[in-house]
This record gives structure tokens, sequence and C-alpha cells, in this order.
């Protein structure tokens, strides 16, 4: 059995919202999992559920081989990171951290090592006689961390945690948790909306949406081959271009007009699915219409281009001639492209 | 705009501490010079030359006569303080610490129709409370707290139970559940995280909710007179009762009195003044 494991997990309110519909999710021991879903999707009350701050409705949720089902939060050996730092305010730093080896009743002279190693690994020495509101919030959220790290926990729960920290300091924290992650090898389980943080940090990808899973997989399985089309939308900046079209006999056609061959698809409406950057202009494109936009990205520029029935994002080299209102052609890589049944939302090539 | 400020600021200051200056004044007069029909409010070390001026001659005969028993009542002043002391102190822990317990559910836990119990509990001070004086005084009789500190304490309580339970939800709810959950997650039970988390963080709101409480009871003045006439009577209750005496009104001893009275109240206020604008907002303000 696996390290952490949900069997048929669901959450139903008193008010009758059905937050989470049946989770199957098996984590093994060191792995970093990270929750993806927009907000209501269900990823935190999943995560609540598995630190035992709200109870499941049903199914089973086990932790390192024990039914955690109706155990009360502080028996589940779990450190939790919540979004807004949650630091005890009338506590200093010192004793923030402190705190659950308190609870433990660890004796004196343990407890202040481990602070110190804490506090050294997650680099807050300086602030330890410091109250949490003299702090800044990335700070706050290192201290935070550290808390949750003292008790060395079977598992590291983290609600959002760089949800409030501004660009700059968010990019930090998401390299610097990683690091603390593989070196300490604590299972991790990571609640965020952000792809991006998501596809940076995890070991492996949850997308949610309405209290299902949509699709688990490896951060690069889930950006290439997104399970639905809700991942394709979803995952990646900007999503996945979709046009929407039908197959008959392997051929995809929009408006009457030819876009793909051998299309191992069954006859009937279908989608194509293209990652910006595999889509390029190309003057025998069969994807013809006029560029609304042609935006600065630093490394690369994204231009947008309005082709008959759908919009179409594609990444061209920051070097390459402005396109911003020429009319243009576009061509693909048949090698990426998706394929989606629109009736389902699965893909099926 | 600044200078308007200023003056409309010092208009009401003077306009609210003119009666306190008075009383200040008269506390230390002699009792003829209290009664004197012209003005007199200049305080004077010795007797005044011209019996017309403005001057008065301070003394501190009025304090030291704070202890003797006047005509019309039991006790000195001093006794009467001690009863207003005990029945306040009693009423503020109590309603406190019920209203806080209250609060604690109302915020916290998940309560059937919480909304229609909150208003029944405000609506307990929809009534003017004198009028059931008549029910609580045959109620006393029965039960014999009449005249004594634990039926006024107990009715005070009762008064101020609903506005302490409103006042502490608005605090509560303002403490974020996160706090408590972080606790419940660092190892803690549920009535721990409450008392080593919640409460430290409701500090300044349970000082707030204390300030008013106390000051409701330390000057109700309807029921300690119908129901304390006789025994432990409380200052305001003394002082009233005081009047149409034999000997006539010790006004001196009284203004030495009422200023020593209000005394506690104000040293009160002052310590908590930085949270008391947030309750009297019933701690509605939110981030």
């Amino acid at each position: 059995m696996s390290f952490l494991s949900l069997e048929r997990v669901e959450k139903r309110y008193p008010d009758g919202t059905h937050a989470v519909r049946g989770i199957d999710l098996s984590i093994e021991r060191g792995e970093f999992v990270v929750l993806l879903g927009p907000s209501g999707c269900g990823k935190t009350t999943t995560l609540r559920m598995i630190a035992g701050l709200e109870r499941h409705s049903a199914g089973t949720i086990h932790i390192d081989g024990r039914d955690v089902s109706g155990l009360a939060p502080s028996q589940r050996d779990i450190g939790f990171v919540f979004q807004f730092y949650a630091l005890y305010p009338h506590l200093s730093v010192r004793e923030n951290v402190a705190f659950p080896l308190m609870c433990a009743a660890v004796a004196k002279a343990d407890r202040e090592r481990r602070v110190r190693e804490v506090a050294a690994s997650v680099g807050i020495e300086a602030l330890l006689e410091r109250k949490p509101r003299e702090l800044s919030g990335g700070d706050q959220q290192r201290v935070s961390l550290a808390r949750a790290m003292v008790r060395e926990p079977a598992a590291w729960l983290m609600d959002e945690p760089l949800g409030t920290l501004d660009a700059g300091q968010r990019a930090g924290m998401v390299e610097f948790l990683r690091a603390r992650q593989r070196e300490a090898g604590v299972t991790t389980v990571y609640v965020t909306h952000d792809q991006e943080e998501a596809l940076r940090l995890a070991d492996r990808v949850v997308v949610m949406d309405q209290g299902r899973i949509e699709q688990c997989g490896p951060p690069a399985r889930v950006y290439a081959e997104p399970a639905t089309l809700f991942v394709a939308r979803f995952v990646g900046s900007p999503g996945m271009n979709l046009v929407a079209g039908d197959c008959a006999g392997g051929r995809f056609m929009v408006a009457g007009a030819r876009i793909a061959d051998d299309v191992r698809a069954p006859d009937g409406p279908l989608v194509l699915g293209l990652r910006p950057e595999h889509v390029r202009v190309d003057p025998r494109g069969v994807l013809r219409g006029r560029c609304r936009l042609d935006a600065f990205h630093g490394a690369c520029r994204y231009a947008w281009v309005d082709t008959p029935g759908t919009r179409i994002a594609l990444r061209v080299s920051a070097a390459a001639p402005a396109l911003a209102a020429a009319e243009v052609a576009l061509g693909f890589d048949a090698a990426h492209a998706c394929w989606f049944d629109p009736a389902s939302g699965r893909r099926v090539a | 705009m600044r200078l308007v400020r200023w003056l409309v600021l010092v208009a009401g200051l003077s306009f609210a501490a003119l009666p306190l200056l008075w009383m200040g004044l008269s506390s230390l007069k002699s009792r003829e010079d209290a009664i004197r029909p012209h003005l007199n409010f200049v305080p004077a070390l010795g007797a005044p030359a011209d019996p017309h001026s403005f001057e008065f001659e301070a003394t501190g005969t009025a304090y030291a006569h704070l202890s003797e028993v006047h005509a019309g009542a039991q006790a000195s002043f001093w006794s009467h303080l001690w009863s207003s002391v005990v029945i306040g102190v009693l009423s503020t822990l109590a309603s406190v610490a019920l209203g806080t317990a209250c609060a604690l559910g109302f915020s916290r836990l998940e309560i059937r129709a919480a909304k229609d119990w909150l208003f029944f509990v405000l609506s307990t001070r929809f009534m003017p409370p004198l009028a059931v004086v008549v029910p609580v005084l045959l109620m006393y009789r029965t039960l014999d707290l009449q005249g004594t500190h634990l039926g006024l304490a107990l009715l005070y309580t009762v008064f101020n139970l609903s506005l302490a339970t409103w006042l502490m939800k608005g605090f509560l709810d303002e403490i974020p559940r996160a706090y408590e959950e972080a606790a419940l997650v660092d190892g803690y039970t549920r009535a721990q995280a409450l008392w080593r988390v919640v409460l430290p963080e409701a500090r300044t709101g349970i000082a707030v909710t204390a300030v008013f409480c106390l000051i409701s009871a330390w000057n109700e003045y309807g029921f300690a007179m119908t129901l304390n006439s006789s025994g432990a009577v409380t200052v305001p209750a003394y002082f009233a009762g005081l009047q149409g005496n034999i000997e006539g009104m010790p006004w001196p001893q009284i203004a030495a009195g009422a200023l020593l009275f209000v005394a506690p109240i104000v040293v009160f206020t002052w310590l908590a003044r930085a949270h008391l604008l947030r309750g009297i907002t019933f701690g509605t303000v939110k981030q």
C-alpha cells in the first residue's frame, strides 16, 4: 500500500454543497504531489480532509498504513502550512516554532536544539526573538514552514502557502521549498491554483475540477498530454489552443477546410489541441487569420490570431518580425497535436 | 481646518469637563461655601478678604468626613464604595465569562438557527429593565436576595450578558480559525486550542467588554435603589438616599465621594482606550 492513500473520499457539507465527489489518490513515500485547480474545485477541502480539519463524508484515508478516518488532526502526525501563515501572534518566532514540541512534551534542551536546527535550515535564525507581525510575508511563511517541519512529521500539507507573497518572493520560495522537500524526503501534498507553480514543484500534479480528479501525472505529461479539455485549457499560460471541427475518414475538417490528415480518431465531432509553441507562421499553413495582438514575454513573444471560429495563440521568437494586424497563415506540428472528443471532453488520440 | 477642529474639540471637552471641574471645586469647599448663593470658584488658601469675591477657602475636610455616617444613612461612604466594588467586579467577571462562552459557541460551532438565537439574546435588551422592577422585587423577597451583594450582582450579570455576548462574538469572529486549526495540527485538543490560542488573542476584546459591563453595573441606580435600600447599598443609591435628611445635603462630601467614585472607571477606561473605538462599533470593524 502506498504511503498516503485516499479511497472514494467525498465531502458533502450540511448545506448540500458536494465539494469533493469521490477521489482516489495514492501518494508514495517522499513524493511531492500538487493538487491544482481553480477555486472551488475541492482541492483545499481534500487537503483539509487529509489533515483532519474537515471530516470526510465517505471513503477512507490512510496515512502510513493507518486508517486515520476517525483521528483528530494532532493524532495524524502531519505538519500543516496555512495560506495566511496562522502564526500565533502573541508568541515570538522562537515560541511559534517550538509550539508543536511543547505540545509533544519534548525536553527543553532537545527542544532548543531542534528549533535552532530547523531555524537554520529555513534561514530565520536572526528573527527568533521577533513577533510575527514584525516580519515580511515571505519571512512569516518561512516561520510557518519551520513550525510545520520541527516535529519531523510523516507528511507536510501545504495550503497555497505562497498565495499571498509577491511575485519576486514567490519565485525564491518555490526553489527553496523544492530543495527543502528533496533534502528532507518528507511526503508533501501541496495545494495551489497557480499552474506554473504546480509544474515547477511537483513530482506529480493532480488537476481537479468540480470535486473530481481530471488528471494525475508528472508535470511534463500533464502539460504535453492533457487527459481532458479542462486540463488542456487550465494548464499552460496561455493554455492549449482548441480548434473544433469534424473528423471523417481520418481527415480533420474545420468549416469545410481540411486541416489534418491521418487522424486516428473515430468519425464525428472532434477538437484539435495545440500548444502555442507547436504553432508557427507558415505561408503554406491551413489556418488563416488576422493577428490581433503580439505581446512581448521576454525570451519570446506570444501572438493571438483570429482564425474562423477560434482565436489561436502561438509562440514566436523575440527576434521574429512583428505580426500585429497582419494576415497570417499558421502551420502546426502534427506530432504534438492532441485530439479530444467534445462530448466527453476526454482525449482520444 | 485644523483650527476649526481644535475649536470644536475644546468646546466639546469643556462642555463635558465643566461638571467634573465644578464637582472637584465643590469637594474642596466647606458646607457654607458650597451652598452660598453667589459665585465662588477660585480656591484660595486662606479665608478671602472680601466675602463677595469669587474666592473661597479651600479645605480637605470633605474628604476627611467621608468616613462619617450621615443622618439618613447606615454606613459611611467607604462601606458603600466597597459594596459597589464587590457588586461591580462580581457581575463584570460573571458577564464576561458567560458572554465569552456564549460567543465562542456562536462564533465557532454550527448552531441551528444561530441568527435567531442571537436576535433573541439582543431582544432581551428591548424592554426597559425598570419595567420588571416589581416582579424582580417580589422574586428577590421570596429568595431572600434583597439587600445582598449577590442579588444585585446576579441582576447586573443578566442585564449585561446580551451585550457581552454580542461584543465578544464580534471580537471572536475576527480571530481567524486558522490559529485554532494550527494548534489542532500542532497537537492541542480543541479545548486547549481555545484556552491557549483563541482566548489570548481575544484579550483586548475581553478588556473592552469588561469596561462596558463594569460601567453599566457601577452606575446603575434604579434597581440598586429599589432592591438594596437597606443592605449592600451601592454608591449611587447611597447619594440619592441622603436627599431630604434632617441635616440637609452634605454637598462637599457628595462631591468628594462622587469624584472618588468615577476615578476607577476613568482609570480603567483610559487603560483600554485604544481598543474602545472598536468596541463601540461592536467589534465589527474588519481589516
